[in-house]
């Protein structure tokens, strides 16, 4: 059926259902970037000119009528790590436009759909969100920059965060490890694996905002959730265990810190003295704002604050702390049996987040020298 | 990995987790030569409870951990999630039926 004609000779309410029925093709004419006010999705065809004229005209009714902009791409997030990118919602590469007014559509698709987001060449790398980005470069290498600060090349090119800063980390093993995860992308890029490349572009971000007091107080506000001070009255297997396995750890960071944090089974928790909030809230303005941004991520992994100040205490290894923070679920495992495609894999997410942030936690807040003692017979 | 505490062994699990990202060229990878680097320079210590030493074996611990999880996880992705959906066609053909095939095209194609 010609539309051309049908737009000429006959009443545009014909495309209005037409329209509605389109709502998930994304064909974004040559018209909207002329006049971008028209959101709807239509067809693409020759005369484009008499669409806009006939659009003009009808665009009260058409407005009525369809779902108006209902019909433009969906949006969805490049990877879900929640990290807090919250600025940067990338486009679905949906349509089906033509290649050579692609860019220009993902621009003004963006400008539609999402007002916020600045839709400027430096961020594509992140913001196609189609699961297949392929492996585009052939070596990874690091490279000293200014200030001492460590940069990762891929290829000749210098890598950049989601927002177009600079990629730069303050010591070298922080920069090998980031040009490992590249590295160890085979054929499509995972950014669901790159842990330690989304801590640091977090850290360089700060795409929420956030300073060094907001943290703290969020994190002291885990403190009276924690998974630790929380236990149940049955089953009786389960407690035996919570107080077995979780009680040393309270010992060891009541004597450590020299606080008072108590184990409750009650609904509300426990009480926190406000001397043992002091303290910790003391101890943590010590981190730099890198490392609490490491801090954070490994508190919201495993629920808990104590087993993280413990796991960047070096008192417990990481498989220790993601095995006392799933210490409910690995008792049922071992009464009801493993799911390997849920509870081995959660285990395995969960093992790698945590490790990538105590190693984050640790490489941003050291810096070591080496002192040779010679020997001396 | 019965017990992990020697770091003779933590080093061989690294460089191990290290072969099998990057194939046989691995030992020309700036994270063999680093970690290489790092242990040998906390090898020897006077102190009998060196901190740096206690630290660059967490450290390690966990570095090895890192890996080993990253790569386990994908494994378990690729093998458990990672079919993704299928296709019109095969959905139809799931219960014998074949999609209809317009000759002129759907209205709103090509």
């Amino acid at each position: 059926m010609p539309v051309t004609s049908s737009l000429r000779h006959k009443n545009v309410n014909i495309l209005v259902p037409y329209l509605q029925n389109n709502l998930h093709v994304v064909r974004v004419p040559f018209a909207l970037l002329v006049a971008p006010e028209f959101g709807a999705a239509v067809q693409e065809r020759g005369d484009d000119a008499r669409l806009l004229g006939v659009y003009r005209r009808r665009r009260d009714k058409r407005d009525r009528g369809s779902e108006g902009r209902g019909g433009v791409a969906e949006v969805s997030s490049g990877d879900g790590h929640g990290s807090g990118f919250a600025g940067c919602a990338p486009t679905a590469v949906n349509s089906r436009a033509r290649k050579g007014l692609h860019s220009l559509l993902q621009t003004a698709k963006a400008a539609l759909v999402c007002p916020r987001h600045q839709a400027f060449r430096g961020t594509l790398k992140y913001s196609t969100a189609s699961a297949d980005r392929k492996r585009f470069y052939e070596d990874v290498s690091i490279s000293q920059g200014e200030g001492g600060l460590y940069e990762v090349n891929l290829d000749r090119r210098k890598l950049k965060t989601p927002s177009g800063k600079l990629f730069t980390v303050p010591n070298e093993a922080l920069a090998i490890a980031v040009a490992t995860e590249w590295d160890a992308q085979k054929d499509t890029i995972k950014f669901y694996t790159m842990h330690l490349t989304t801590l640091c572009n977090t850290a360089l971000d700060n795409p929420t905002q956030r300073n060094k007091d907001q943290m703290i107080s969020a994190a002291l506000k885990f403190l009276e959730t924690d998974t630790i001070c929380y236990r149940v009255d049955e089953p009786p297997g389960l407690v035996e265990l919570q107080k077995n396995e979780w009680d040393p750890v309270l010992q060891w960071i009541e004597n450590r810190y020299n606080v008072t944090i108590g184990s409750s089974s009650s609904i509300l928790g426990p009480e926190i003295p406000e001397g043992t909030k002091d303290r910790f809230r003391q101890h943590l303005s010590s981190y730099t704002l890198w490392s609490l941004t490491g801090l954070e991520f490994v508190i919201t992994q495993l629920k808990s604050l104590v087993l993280s100040l413990g796991m960047i205490d070096r008192h417990l290894s990481v498989e220790q702390a993601v095995l006392l923070s799933r210490l409910e679920e690995e008792y049922q495992i071992r009464r009801w049996g493993n799911v390997e495609w849920a509870h081995d894999y959660d285990m395995y997410e969960l093992r790698a987040r945590t490790a990538a942030g105590a190693l984050f936690v640790h490489l941003s807040s050291e810096s070591s020298t080496v002192k040779h003692k010679l020997m001396q017979d | 990995m019965a017990s992990l505490s020697s770091p003779l062994r933590v080093c061989r699990e690294i460089l191990k987790e290290l072969r099998a990202i990057q194939g046989p060229s691995y030992k020309q990878s700036l994270a063999y030569n680093y970690v290489l680097d790092q242990f040998r320079k906390n090898k020897v210590t006077g102190e009998r409870y060196c901190r740096a030493q206690q630290e660059a074996r967490h450290a390690s611990l966990t570095y090895l951990c890192l890996l080993v999880s990253t790569r386990n996880h994908l494994a378990l992705h690729n093998l458990y999630h990672g079919k993704g959906e299928r296709s019109p066609e095969e959905v139809a053909g799931l219960v014998g039926l074949r999609l209809p095939t317009q000759p002129g095209g759907k209205g709103w194609e090509k």
